[in-house]
């Protein structure tokens, strides 16, 4: 159990390196939607499902298309 | 107030909750261990309404009054948004651009996934009291499952799926739904969202009393909430693509 806690705390260490090293706004939605995915096994594998399943629908899909759309927008169109 | 006082006042500040932080952590118990009081008494409290899934008894029974208060958080953000998002006097509709291209096995993918994702958000809020999931993660899968119609389809599709102003309807009525149902409580026995009608047995789909009648008003708020708050900005960024002339 405790091996696989690790491992789920080291992807979410990884993911969110990604998160902070990707520059570009609209690329970073998209690591941002994979930090929110590796939170969601992380809570999953921490014994929380509630927490797991808002997470996975908030996290993963909601805040990175508000942030997508809002780039598109702020660019001009597409 | 010049510098040198502001830096000596943040040091105060700082060092007193640093110390009060290391002294509740070294007193905290250790990660994974078997200590949970809280636990035990929450599980005792809902397997005593006949719910299943305590994390919900928590949200939706002992602490229900805190949930009113998120669903409160949530209308007023989405009523926040809509305003400021509004079309701006300078910016005209300029219509979805007909030439977006979307791959076939994305489009394929995005019809076969748009029933699917619908019956999963209806299971996880209907069941909301007995499995994990409930009104909020339910209504959150659904809302971004109805965008899927968007992918696979044509905004034009998306704009006839969801009349906007059933939406706004929606999420008002959820959130009076909530309040309402706390209302019952007052009037059939002492308290504002005491869960009192009939428990049912024990993990089956009519148990755990006003959860799931909970569950389902938070649902369709937060559905609705999502899907209006993803239509601003879908309006904004497609519709209005460019800042006008």
């Amino acid at each position: 159990m405790t091996v696989v806690v690790a491992l789920a705390l080291t992807l979410v260490l990884l993911a969110g390196a990604a998160v902070v090293l990707t520059h570009e706004p609209s690329r970073q939605a998209i690591t941002l939607s994979v930090f929110g995915l590796a939170l969601s096994v992380l809570f999953l594998v921490l014994q929380a499902p509630d927490v797991a399943l808002s997470q996975l629908a908030v996290g993963t899909v909601v805040v990175p298309l508000v942030v997508m759309l809002t780039v598109s927008k702020v660019r001009g169109g597409r | 107030m010049n510098r040198t006082v502001r830096i000596w006042l943040f040091a105060i500040g700082a060092l007193a909750i640093g110390t009060c932080l290391v002294i509740a952590f070294v007193g905290m118990p250790s990660f994974g261990s078997t200590f949970h009081p809280y636990r035990d008494m929450a599980i005792r409290a809902a397997v005593h309404h006949a719910t299943a899934n305590a994390v919900g008894s928590v949200n939706f029974d002992q602490r229900s009054l805190d949930t009113l208060g998120e669903e409160i958080i949530l209308l007023a953000s989405v009523v926040g948004v809509a305003a400021l998002l509004r079309p701006a006097g300078d910016e005209r509709e300029s219509g979805p651009s007909p030439h977006a291209r979307v791959l076939e096995p994305t489009r394929l993918l995005g019809y076969v996934m748009l029933p699917l994702v619908l019956v999963i958000g209806a299971d996880v809020v209907t069941h909301g009291h007995v499995t994990p999931g409930g009104g909020f993660q339910g209504g959150v899968v659904v809302a971004s499952g109805v965008h899927l119609l968007y992918v696979a389809g044509s905004y034009r599709a998306l704009e006839r799926l969801r009349p906007i102003p059933l939406f706004e309807a929606g999420e008002a009525l959820g959130a009076a739904a909530f309040a309402c149902i706390g209302i019952v409580g007052v009037v059939s026995a002492s308290a504002f969202l005491l869960n009192t009608i009939g428990q049912g047995s024990f993990g089956g789909l009519f148990s755990a009393g006003t959860i799931p009648l909970l569950n389902g008003a938070v649902g369709l708020e937060v559905a609705s909430g999502i899907i209006v708050l993803i239509a601003k900005f879908l309006d904004q960024a497609i519709l209005l693509g460019g800042r006008g002339p």
